[in-house]
């Protein structure tokens, strides 16, 4: 298609307005061509001959009249070997290569390659000419670190294809052809170990969709054991300012026993992602032993960097993560926080002076956060492997009301909840995760009778505390009272969590499963305690024992003589009671 | 040659719009009037009518008043004699001396490249407890003081700025008081610091829109200080008369607001100023502690809201004290593991304690008899009201970390706590 081109008619912060002729493509890129500059745009609203433009810069010196080059191409990523241990902004630039070319400021109206082009990747192919082949299907592969990178047909090829020709293996770079590929009406595809796909489109290149079942463990004892999630599934974290949210996030992207993780840092704070990307080169994956940056994909678009890139930035990130998926792979994307995406469409549909909804944001709001939980799940591909997109999304209601329309459009589409609550975080209680509130619709590591009877103590628990604040401690009754203590017991050594101790900051699946047991057993025991001071002193000192035993080492000597401490005193104490109160 | 225009086509509000051609967004006007000249920026274009803000206010503008465009956008000037130097927010001197007009830098410039940014690792001490173990500000953190008016929250920056070892400071009053100016620029001179700081100072009774530009000219110049390698803390005072500004803009513009008015864009345009703080690899930092006052002390207002999403952290200062619940440095981590081996587990224990003395607090006020528990929290309580958030303690970060020990030795048995074994061997102090 002959690229079109256009004159800019006014300028609204990041949105402008071009008068074109010929053809062009929603969601298509166009340049804004200002003084030498060449800032990157895209096409999203189109009225006659009038084009509305986002500009992914700021618009900062555009005139009234300046040229506008039509691209004739939608927003796209570049897939292939390489993606691995980057980071990039919401379009894919390379921060570190702008670093090393521009200095310590992003520049302005500059693109750079995603993938190198001069680097050799070893290719082994699995296909064989005369294959039949189609869109995802596997024609290689390459290594990428501690990974066999498929090389795939290109997604777009949704038709059928024969293998013409098929390199017998060797060292390329991915702008290389390494197959011809031919169609029934005899159309000739060539293919590299690279193509692009365009961002907003879910790639669909694999047989069936199945339903989510099997558990993915954070490591974070209140997830896993209260209110799982699935891999394949899609679970959102709503929450005040200072809950926690990233805290969260950045906790469960070390150590989630996923393949690949993607972290979606979207209108952020900088400083938490740098946090990330000076931290996880060095931090090893306990799963492979090297460095957690061999698994992991930085998509960075900060608060303070234009608003129309945050809006592309999560679905870079889902493309991205799709495309791995598509290996059969099991594959995390942690999007922080989805409220900024939320918030820059806002922006952009206030510019475009469409008919606000709810708080001013879009009527299409809904819908939008749908469709991008919907690109989670778990697909059966062309080969038969099964491959996984987990997607877990922050939000940040404004003043921490969760009724506002961001928290409940997502809460509309996912499978599990954990909402952070302001009172935990501020009586420090982390991870804040409301044990009340949130849910799950996944099953988890932990039988559910075991789950049941914990829930059980904590909303029991929950009533007596709210009674004794009218009635007083004195109008409590024992029984009542001891399960106020046992409440507050398992929330304290359960499930909160030290996340800067090293033992206790990721607990796995075996010894979640056999301290969620004990505990629930030590909740069920009946002590008759004499008084309720008494029942204070008992619960403060296990806790006390607990805490220690939550340091120590699993499976190590520590951790055994630390438990037979605790049954010790659990026994002692109902044995002595058991013998001062007759029946 | 340089665009005038002497026919003003609309004024509403402080936006008024001419015809022009070929200017550009974001450029820089002059308007002459009766009563003098006023700097103008353009907020839009739409064909060729050019909508403009004018920074002293549109009151007093006649229709037939000459705008000339300047063709750069909004700049600073920056030389070696600016330190000490009172400006307003036109970047006007307000202290008689000379205008600066050498060197002149863009503000409002690109955002740092993240790749770029090193991990903040210098703790920056106040002698504050509630700051130095609690909370501690860390450098190149950017944190905002919640608060509501009659506050001491001047007082309080006043106090960081002159304890804080900083190169530079630099100080930007956003419809800052007459006499909390003063005030400033008093304290600072009697602290010795006044060379050392650059005031852009926009007072309550100057025109609102003045004040728009002064955390972009603060942060221009910081960042070209902390280029050259210097650590600058900048105090911005107060940002919610900034916000109400760009609400005040939004509405002239007709612009659909979201939330009370404000506009949609209230997150990026506080993000693009807050997110100026940095510590750049290989050369110095920006450190940003702001006020801002909430109105009807309501922390789910939008400005508070919003500025809570993007600072690392927020101080609440209430009733004179740094409020321990709410109050959080997202940094703190960074340092509090190098000061000493207590330091963490001092500051949870510490605040859980406080926690349950506050529910105590309540029970006893509704009459409920205070069981042996109780009257231990309540003594602790009071104690660590007293000694730790009194903001008159003035104690370096170790003392108060002993002091922490005591009260807690004065008040529980260890295993009342919920301090490791090992610790409570270390530090529990012995009885005499």
């Amino acid at each position: 298609m002959k690229k079109q081109l256009g004159k800019i008619e006014s300028v609204n912060g990041n949105m402008i307005k071009a008068v074109f002729s010929g053809d062009i493509i929603q969601n298509e890129v166009a340049y804004v061509i200002t003084g030498e500059k060449r800032l990157k745009a895209e096409v999203i609203k189109i009225t006659g001959n009038n084009a509305f433009l986002q500009v992914f810069e700021y618009t900062k010196g555009i005139e009234v009249g300046d040229k506008v080059e039509f691209s004739g191409e939608m927003l796209s990523v570049q897939l292939g070997p390489g993606l691995l241990r980057q980071i990039y902004d919401g379009l894919q630039n390379s921060l570190p290569a702008f670093a090393e070319e521009f200095g310590l400021f992003l520049p302005v109206g500059e693109e750079i390659d995603a993938l190198s082009d001069e680097k050799k990747w070893k290719f082994t192919p699995s296909a064989k000419k005369g294959d039949k082949v189609t869109g995802g299907s596997v024609l290689g592969s390459v290594p990428e670190g501690i990974f066999e990178h498929k090389i795939m047909v290109p997604f777009e090829l949704t038709g059928d294809y024969r293998i013409e020709k098929i390199s017998t293996g060797g060292s390329f770079t991915i702008k290389d052809e390494i197959a011809v590929l031919v169609n029934e009406s005899g159309l000739k595809e060539k293919v590299t170990m690279t193509f692009t796909w365009p961002v907003k489109i879910p790639i669909n290149a694999y047989r069936e969709k199945m339903s989510p079942t099997e558990p993915m463990v954070t490591k974070i004892r209140v997830i896993d054991s209260l209110f799982p999630v699935a891999k394949g599934g899609t679970y959102c974290i709503p929450g005040p300012f200072g809950a926690g949210k990233t805290v969260l996030q950045q906790i469960t992207s070390r150590y989630a026993e996923v393949d690949i993780v993607i972290i979606a840092a979207c209108g952020e704070r900088a400083g938490e992602v740098v946090e990330t990307l000076k931290e996880f080169p060095k931090l090893t994956d306990p799963r492979t032993g090297k460095s957690l940056m061999e698994r992991t994909i930085i998509i960075c678009n900060t608060s303070s960097m234009p608003v129309a890139a945050r809006e592309s930035s999560v679905y870079t990130a889902a493309t991205l993560a799709e495309y791995y998926r598509q290996m059969g792979l099991d594959v995390l994307l942690l999007a922080d926080s989805t409220s900024r995406w939320a918030q820059a469409m806002r922006e952009i549909s206030g510019r475009l002076e469409e008919i606000p909804g709810e708080e001013a944001y879009p009527a299409y709001l809904e819908s939008r956060i749908a469709s991008f939980y919907e690109r989670a799940g778990v697909v059966k591909l062309h080969d038969g492997e099964k491959g996984s997109l987990t997607i877990g999304g922050t939000v940040s209601p404004a003043g921490g009301n969760f009724e506002e329309p961001v928290t409940q459009g997502t809460l509309k589409v996912v499978g599990a909840f954990h909402g952070l609550s302001r009172a935990r975080a501020e009586a420090r209680k982390y991870p804040s995760v409301d044990p009340l509130e949130s849910w799950s619709k996944y099953d988890g590591i932990i039988p559910q009778d075991e789950v049941d009877a914990a829930k059980d103590v904590l909303r029991k628990s929950d009533e007596v505390s709210q009674m004794m604040k009218v009635v007083g401690e004195e109008g409590t009754s024992q029984e009542d009272f001891t399960m106020f203590l046992k409440g507050d017991f398992f929330d304290n050594v359960y499930l909160q969590q030290n996340a800067f101790d090293e033992v206790d900051a990721a607990t796995d699946a075996a010894r979640q499963k056999y301290v969620f047991k004990k505990t629930v057993g030590i909740l069920k025991t009946d002590i008759n305690f004499t008084d309720k001071a008494e029942a204070r002193t008992f619960f403060n000192n296990l806790r006390h024992k607990y805490i220690d035993w939550n340091y120590k080492a699993w499976d190590s000597k520590e951790f055994k003589d630390q438990e037979k401490e605790i049954d010790d005193f659990v026994e002692e104490t109902r044995k002595r009671d058991a013998a001062s109160t007759p029946a | 040659m340089r665009k005038v225009c002497t026919k003003i086509l609309n004024i509403a509000g402080n936006v008024v719009a001419v015809n022009a051609e070929r200017v550009a967004y974001d450029e820089l006007a002059k308007i002459s009037t009766a009563r003098g000249e006023s700097l103008a920026q353009v907020i839009r274009l739409d064909g060729k009518t050019v909508y403009l803000q004018v920074f002293a206010g549109a009151r007093g503008i006649s229709t037939g008043d000459e705008v000339q465009f300047l063709g750069h956008p909004m700049q600073v000037g920056f030389s070696k004699n600016i330190l000490g130097r009172i400006f307003d927010g036109s970047g006007n001197p307000r202290d008689n001396g000379p205008s600066i007009t050498e060197n002149m830098i863009e503000i409002a410039g690109p955002s740092a490249n993240p790749a770029k940014r090193v991990i903040p690792k210098t703790m920056v001490r106040t002698n504050i407890p509630m700051i130095d173990i609690f909370n501690s500000l860390v450098e190149s953190q950017k944190l905002p003081i919640f608060s509501i008016s009659g506050e001491p929250y001047n007082e309080l920056l006043a106090r960081i700025a002159l304890q804080a070892e900083v190169d530079i400071i630099v100080l930007g009053g956003i419809g800052l008081k007459y006499d909390q100016y003063m005030y400033f620029r008093d304290t600072l001179e009697e602290g010795g610091a006044l060379t050392k700081t650059i005031f852009f100072v926009h007072t309550a009774a100057d025109p609102t829109v003045e004040g728009l530009m002064v955390p972009d000219l603060s942060l221009a110049v910081a960042e070209k200080l902390a280029l050259e390698g210097k650590r600058v803390l900048v105090l911005l005072s107060d940002m919610t008369n900034f916000a109400d500004a760009l609400k005040e803009i939004a509405i002239t513009m007709e612009q659909v607001p979201s939330n009370r008015g404000y506009p949609g864009d209230l997150y990026s345009q506080l993000a693009s100023r807050y997110e100026k703080a940095v510590d750049f690899e290989g050369a110095g930092s920006i450190t940003i502690l702001a006020v801002t006052t909430m109105p009807g002390d309501d922390v789910t207002h939008p400005v508070p809201d919003n500025t809570g999403y993007i600072t690392e952290g927020q101080f609440y200062l209430r009733g004179g004290r740094i409020e321990p619940f709410g109050s959080l440095s997202r940094l703190k981590q960074q340092v509090n593991k190098d000061t000493r081996r207590d330091h963490r587990a001092i500051m949870d224990v510490m605040i859980q304690l406080y926690s349950q003395y506050g529910e105590t607090e309540e029970k006893r006020s509704m009459g409920f008899r205070m069981s042996d528990w109780d009257k231990k929290l309540l003594k602790y309580g009071e104690l660590f009201e007293n000694e730790m958030m009194d903001l008159k303690v003035n104690i370096p970060l170790e003392k108060a970390l002993d002091n922490g020990w005591g009260m807690l030795a004065e008040c529980f048995k260890p295993e009342e706590t919920n301090l490791r074994t090992e610790l409570v061997n270390e530090f529990w102090p012995k009885k005499k």
